[in-house]
């Protein structure tokens, strides 16, 4: 069953990665085998937990021992509007005695009536994992006889970690949505303005950077998928009139199949960068307008954007001074790099090497469009030609995410987080200000001179001559031992003035 | 004495011990030039790396054996030489440390056996970089176990045995626990130093963890305990081991070569400290530095400073068993209460010493409970106790691991005279920044807390006033 999902998702005929392929390499699926000893990045399990959490009254409970969710929770900056119980790392932790005695399962069962009980979250998720994958725990079986018993959705999450990679984890998310979420409630009222928004975390907010913009034109978020989500939201999106899907294909197959089984358009877009976020406004009110909705909505959105737009580049005009002539690493993956690399060199910025990693070959055209056919297009950079580079001075700043910061770091060289555990929100137009003030502040900050300069003891430090003149002269002293022992007053109460002088 | 109870639930919410297998990868890192490799899948090594960085800010090596669903039933033997011969060929590692996880002890691999086959057939592949295995599967026990049975590893694998011929060397082994600081790590070295002996420190994340700027880039950890250097702690004087869940690896450093060990639970506290004090003195021949009786004077005065605030305040304390332990009695020694006590793991015979009438092996959930019912007026834990400390609206102090929303926790000192002194300071200047000026309704007649005043009064006593926001 998990197998045919997994080759399902593989078949992905939404995907232009895909569909370049020919019939032989597709039938491949794209799971690249991991090297033993030189592999990095998440597991399945880690991308499902990654894709769902971000619905915020849900309680997401992990089948599993506990490294799972003891090691990885509280991890991320999803924000949320209410309810705090996603934040709330439930697991049955279970034990070698459940695994020897076969208990795990009805652990998993009073685990999910336990949580119930306590919190009345208006659904459970439960997520399978390698062991209890490995040992056939059944948690579709209780997550059904749970929901009976309960009366309430527990929604079975088959995405155990050593199926395959971060990105098979979306996706397997995406298919646990689909087959048990979407469309299990009718929304109390539908408009011609509604959209969802899929591959949206709202890290750091940033969801809350674009929705305001949404509300003044006139468009309706009914469920961001999964950016500070709802439940109800979720189980109720296939009413809404168009489909934006964000984080490259992540979700990709949500998009498809919405559109298969309820006919809602989709479009991929982005709202990192200032041309992208115009472009992503102007395509949803274009397309609910092509789906019914009154044709000033087109307007509007077109009154907001030029105002939005003109607003932006004055805001940014300011950090030129700062900025122009400076030279970018950028290492990140997906739609990132070519939407950051056009806002970069609009501010007159070098990029020294950017990767594409992770980016479908449109991005990489795009990438190359903008940079003019420059050679500094990297796959991947191993870590020591990156330290290289940097300490070669190559560039004036790295923007990457977490795992490559003390690259940057041990290199004296200025980072900037642009990926998931920043604590900036760089979506929309205010984004891309923001995104610009910080690389301002970090390429900035005086502390960069401050550290380069070589210690006192080492080459090209400054002399005592340099430092105090001619004040300063070595001493040799005619005897060691006329230097006086330290001595400590041993004696209570040394001084007796304090005291003498207190009233008593 | 405390009675040792489980959680009744069936799940964990709010998690507060980290895994076994991180436990083991920490100790590994303590080890100059070595790369942890975790046999499980990618996500085994991913999550515990990740959580890891948070807390030391540092780049961490950590390498992974990439188990998929085909190789977890048909064995990770393939897996393991693999992840071995590359990390040989990409980071020229001087010790490879293998920790097992939950995914490949389930499935019950001999790794022990092939790994002798996989050292016999790559002989020449592998030339001179050491290979470890610790069984360390996530199901049994927290980040305390990981870290000894690494510690245990690194023993079996790598000191040699006793060898009567050779002449004891004016060396002294201490064996760090899981929650030794790089901080502590070097105050406990100076200590050491201090009496003319040569510390060998394993497993020494002070050089390896501490947070500084080298100016090469190398795939392995930079800085730690020598590998030659644990070769040779056969030929110590004695062992110093630190924290009850340092026995094991002990017991077996003495029965590998002879050398005995005494055992601190910490080295936090004064009695502690004095203790170790006559052990240097009498191991060395030297009387007690004059720096060290000065330190000891001042941690003497700082316990009379602080014993004003810590007296009577009710604390919450959750950690694995060692750091429970050592808390406790700086709390309670200095006249504080303890009405929450939560472990990760019931492996410690010392929980059961605890100056509380329970200790409940649990999560932070358990703790947010127990705090709640018991009044604590302070929340001592990891970061994960944040959210519970707001809900409670009381402080939380910060210890153990993970601390990933504060800065230094590497740096800071917990042993010694003047680490037990800074403690002492930094948990009265939390105490002090709690108080509130006081109020009126501050001085309503006390509630009424003892059945027979209640009984006498027929329960008709003033309701409490509700808890003040601190």
């Amino acid at each position: 069953m998990l197998k045919d999902k997994i080759a399902d998702v593989f078949h992905e005929p939404g995907c232009e990665k895909n569909q370049a392929k020919t019939e032989k390499d597709r039938k491949k699926g794209c799971s690249k085998p991991l090297t033993p000893g030189a592999a990095a990045g998440g597991c399945a399990f880690d991308g499902a937990k990654i894709a769902l959490q971000p619905i915020t009254d849900v309680a997401h409970l992990v089948h599993g021992p506990l490294a799972c969710e003891g090691n990885g929770w509280d991890n991320r900056h999803a924000a949320s509007s209410g309810s705090d119980l996603y934040r709330v790392g439930f697991t049955t932790d279970i034990s070698e005695v459940d695994i020897v005695m076969g208990q795990a399962e009805k652990r998993l069962y009073k685990a999910i009536r336990e949580i119930i009980e306590r919190h009345d979250p208006p659904a459970v998720f439960v997520y399978s994992t390698c062991v209890t994958a490995l040992i056939g725990d059944d948690i579709e079986a209780v997550c059904r006889h749970a929901s009976d018993k309960f009366g309430k959705p527990v929604i079975p999450i088959n995405a155990p970690g050593f199926v395959g990679s971060k990105n098979l984890g979306n996706k397997l998310a995406g298919e646990a949505l689909l087959d048990h979420v979407i469309g299990t409630e009718e929304p109390e009222e539908t408009s011609p303005y509604d959209v969802n928004i899929l591959g949206e975390y709202n890290l750091v907010g940033e969801l809350w950077q674009v929705k305001p913009l949404f509300d003044e034109i006139g468009i309706r978020l009914k469920a961001c998928i999964t950016g500070d989500a709802k439940y109800k939201d979720v189980a109720s999106c296939h009413r809404a009139r168009v489909n934006m899907m964000v984080c490259s294909a992540a979700l990709i197959n949500i998009a498809r199949k919405m559109e298969e089984r309820y006919g809602i358009p989709y479009f991929e877009g982005s709202f990192y960068g200032i041309e992208d976020t115009s472009m992503a406004i102007r395509t949803l009110a274009k397309m609910l307008v092509d789906r019914g909705a009154p044709a000033e909505l087109l307007d509007r959105a077109n009154v907001v954007i030029a105002r939005e737009e003109a607003r932006v580049a004055e805001r940014m005009a300011a950090y030129t001074p700062v900025l122009k002539g400076k030279r970018v690493l950028l290492y990140t993956g997906g739609v990132k790099s070519w939407s950051v690399v056009s806002a970069l060199m609009e501010m007159g910025m070098e990029i020294t090497g950017t990767s594409v990693r992770k980016s479908t070959d449109e991005d990489k055209a795009r990438i190359k469009e903008i940079m003019h056919d420059d050679p500094h297009v990297f796959e991947a950079i191993p870590p020591r030609e990156m330290y290289r580079m940097l300490k070669d001075g190559e560039a004036d700043i790295m923007l990457s995410g977490g795992r490559t910061q003390f690259i940057a770091l041990k290199a004296r060289v200025p980072w900037l987080d642009i990926n998931q555990e920043r604590h900036h929100a760089y979506a929309g137009y205010d984004g891309m200000v923001e995104l610009v003030r910080q690389l301002a502040l970090a390429i900035g900050n005086p502390v960069w001179d401050r550290i380069r300069v070589p210690a006192p003891w080492d080459e090209g430090a400054a002399s005592a001559e340099a430092l105090f003149g001619g004040a300063v002269t070595a001493v040799t002293p005619d005897d060691d031992a006329a230097w006086p022992e330290p001595v400590h007053h041993r004696k209570k109460f040394a001084g007796l003035d304090a005291f003498d002088a207190e009233e008593c | 004495m405390a009675r040792i109870v489980h959680a009744t639930r069936a799940h964990s919410a709010m998690p507060m011990k980290s895994s076994t297998p991180l436990g083991a990868a920490l100790a590994y890192l303590g080890v100059d030039g070595a790369i942890p490799l975790f046999h499980g899948s990618q996500g085994c090594t991913s999550f515990a790396l990740v959580l890891m960085v948070r807390h030391f800010k540092e780049s961490i090596p950590l390498q992974t054996t990439a188990m998929n669903e085909v190789s977890t039933i048909l064995g990770g033997a393939d897996h393991v030489e693999e992840a071995i011969l590359n990390l040989k060929n990409r980071v020229k590692p001087r010790l490879i440390g293998i920790a097992s996880t939950a995914l490949t002890e389930t499935r019950g691999e001999d790794m022990a056996g092939d790994l002798r086959l996989i050292k016999e057939r790559r002989r020449e592949e592998i030339g001179d970089t050491r290979i470890v295995y610790a069984s360390t599967p996530d199901f049994d026990g927290a980040i305390e176990d990981g870290w000894s049975r690494a510690v245990s590893a690194l023993i079996d694998g790598l000191v040699a045995p006793r060898n009567p011929r050779l002449v004891t060397l004016r060396q002294i082994n201490i064996l760090t626990g899981v929650h030794q600081t790089p901080g502590d790590i070097d105050e406990i070295r100076d200590i050491v130093e201090a009496f003319g002996l040569k510390p060998i420190i394993v497993p020494d994340i002070s050089g390896s963890l501490d947070g500084h700027v080298p100016e090469t880039w190398v795939g392995t950890s930079l800085g730690g305990a020598k590998v030659e250097d644990i070769e040779r702690m056969g030929r110590s004087m004695h062992t110093i081991a630190i924290g009850e869940h340092m026995r094991g690896p002990a017991r077996k450093l003495e029965e590998r070569t002879g050398v005995d060990f005494t055992l601190f639970p910490s080295l936090t506290g004064l009695e502690a400290n004095d203790r170790l004090m006559v052990l240097l003195s009498s191991l060395s021949g030297k009387s007690v530095p004059t720096r060290l009786k000065r330190r000891r004077s001042q941690l003497v005065d700082a316990m009379m400073d602080c014993h004003f605030y810590f007296g009577g305040k009710k604390v919450a304390i959750g950690a694995d068993p060692d750091l429970l332990c050592a808390l406790a009695g700086v709390f309670t020694g200095l006249g504080a209460e303890l009405v929450a006590a939560v472990s990760t793991t019931g492996n410690s015979p010392l929980l059961a010493g605890l100056p509380c009438a329970e200790v409940e092996i649990g999560d932070i959930q358990s703790l947010e409970d127990r705090a709640a019912a018991g009044g604590a007026e302070l929340l001592v834990t990891n970061a994960h106790g944040r959210m519970s400390a707001d809900k409670l609206g009381i402080p939380l102090w910060r210890v153990g691991f993970p601390i990933f929303d504060r800065l230094g926790s590497a740096h800071r000192v917990s042993v010694g005279y003047v680490g037990t002194r800074d403690l002492l300071f930094e948990i009265a200047n939390v105490f002090i920044g709690a108080m509130h000026a006081h109020r009126p309704e501050d001085f309503l007649p006390e509630p009424l807390l003892t059945t027979t005043t209640d009984a006498i009064l027929g329960g008709h006593g003033h309701a409490r006033a509700p808890a003040q926001a601190h």
